[in-house]
């Protein structure tokens, strides 16, 4: 498949910041594909890791926040446990995430950064991850009230959900460190 | 035996059968666990896939608990374990990131609280010949496809958990338990993991190709041990037989749940009655012997 590098990038390239990010040795990526044959939403995606690996090479930038890749991305980690380098494909993944969030790259499909953010809330709140509370918030975000609601009523009555938020986490901790991330590194919202 | 042991959030919620199953065998093996009083979120993939020291910070919060009891830390959720165990990796290697964790649990954490799976703990401590001594109901030659999914296996050098490609540790508990270990390609393949709710598409998909390898391998049941994994591979069949016609009929039940029945436990307290797909095969078939 043939790789289109736009030659009006927006913004500098982003493979320095992705790099100090995490940690990963690009310069090493010998394109040998291994990532892409192993990565599971490859096929559903338009672009592949290798592709992406090589387009940070070639100077990339902000245009490349948008591939649909990045929220695609399962974090299933085989790309990073099986190339032959040792690069940590999966972190370079995180860090392009973080970036989009940080410069507002454009709503995904399924808006996955609302359901992050949703089910974060609910662990800031209530020091566990309260599923009913981040249903409902990712549901009202994204309007889709209807889907997978057929399979409500069997899941609670199987005690598959709680109704209640949990109770008895150390709420204090967790609240020094979503403070100390959002001073760290900017909002995560 | 006795351990500090982390229940994790879907124990409250969507993986109570996991939570109960391992607690009950626990109980049936002698196995002590003790929970960390007010044990918090992991951060779970939201955490990693939004800033990486949230997705530090909020494992190590826990384990600085866990080493105030002095004891090794149990996990049963796949999800969970993988968080601890990055966690530890990273804050051993970088001494500025463990200061700076230090001073939002106020308190300096090391890294070194050593985290195990309850697998772990059944083949290593407990041990294949006292498990087999204990059965009073074998599998009776089920055919079990043992899946373990991304986390516990990903990523190897970190989790070192059996071989990243073709881990053994379920097939060989199940074998013991007298079942059939099915020999097929999908042990280490992804379900589409988080993407639960916002990428349904992807996940119905990804659990769609595991569930038909299964079942041309002709499983009876798949063993699983995340809660991930059994909500996607579970839950989903419903969707997948909407979108496609195929009904797998296949039930997604936890290895606890399964070791649980053969120590001869009721399957109520196992929680087999949570399982989306009914395991009734799975349990005529044991009650059988």
């Amino acid at each position: 498949m043939p790789l289109t590098i736009k030659k009006n990038r927006t913004g500098p390239g982003l493979k320095d910041a992705v790099e100090k990010m995490c940690g990963a040795a690009m310069a090493l990526c010998f394109q040998c594909k291994k990532c892409s044959s192993g990565c599971p939403v490859a096929k559903l995606a338009k672009s592949r890791p290798s592709e992406i690996m090589r387009q940070l090479h070639l100077g990339a930038g902000n245009e490349l926040l948008a591939s649909d890749l990045v929220w695609t991305c399962a974090s299933c980690e085989t790309c990073s446990a099986r190339c032959p380098m040792g690069i940590d494909v999966a972190g370079v993944i995180d860090a392009l995430r973080k970036l989009a969030l940080e410069r507002g790259a454009p709503k995904p499909a399924g808006n996955v950064p609302l359901f992050n953010r949703a089910f974060l809330r609910t662990v800031e709140m209530f020091g566990r991850s309260y599923e009913m509370g981040m249903v409902a918030a990712y549901k009202f975000g994204t309007g889709k009230w209807m889907d997978d609601t057929e399979k409500f009523p069997t899941m609670l009555k199987k005690g598959k959900l709680a109704l209640l938020p949990p109770r008895g986490a150390d709420r204090k901790t967790v609240a020094r460190i979503f403070k100390q991330s959002k001073q760290n590194q900017g909002p995560y919202a | 035996m006795r351990y500090a042991y982390f229940p994790g959030c879907s124990a409250e919620s969507t993986a109570r059968d996991m939570h109960q199953s391992t607690l009950a065998v626990a109980r049936a093996l002698g196995i002590d666990l003790v929970e960390p009083k007010g044990w918090t979120c992991c951060g779970a993939t939201a955490g990693h896939q939004t800033d990486h020291f949230l997705a530090v910070s909020l494992p190590a919060a826990n384990m600085a608990k866990v080493q105030d009891l002095k004891l090794d830390m149990v996990v049963n959720c796949a999800a969970c374990f993988n968080r601890m165990k990055v966690a530890n990796h990273e804050i051993a290697a970088q001494p500025d990131l463990r200061k700076r964790v230090g001073e939002a649990l106020e308190r300096d954490y090391d890294g070194s609280v050593k985290v195990r799976h309850f697998l772990e703990v059944l083949l290593d401590d407990v041990g294949l010949k006292a498990i087999s001594r204990a059965l009073k109901h074998p599998l009776n030659g089920l055919k079990v496809a043992c899946y373990y999914g991304c986390l516990l296996v990903r990523p190897p050098k970190v989790m070192k958990f059996d071989d990243p490609e073709n881990p053994t540790s379920l097939d060989r508990l199940v074998k013991a338990m007298g079942g059939q270990s099915l020999d097929w390609p999908c042990k280490v393949e992804c379900c589409g993991g988080g993407l639960s709710l916002s990428r349904t598409d992807v996940v119905v998909q990804l659990s769609n190709s595991i569930l038909d390898m299964a079942s041309r391998a002709g499983a009876d049941c798949i063993a699983v041990s995340c809660p991930l994994c059994q909500i996607n591979l579970d839950l989903r069949q419903q969707d997948i037989h909407k979108q496609t016609g195929r009904n797998y009929h296949i039930p997604i039940v936890y290895i606890t749940q399964l070791l649980g029945l053969c120590l001869g436990l009721r399957p109520d307290a196992l929680g087999f009655r949570k399982l989306m797909v009914p395991a009734s095969t799975v349990l005529e078939r044991v009650a059988a012997n």
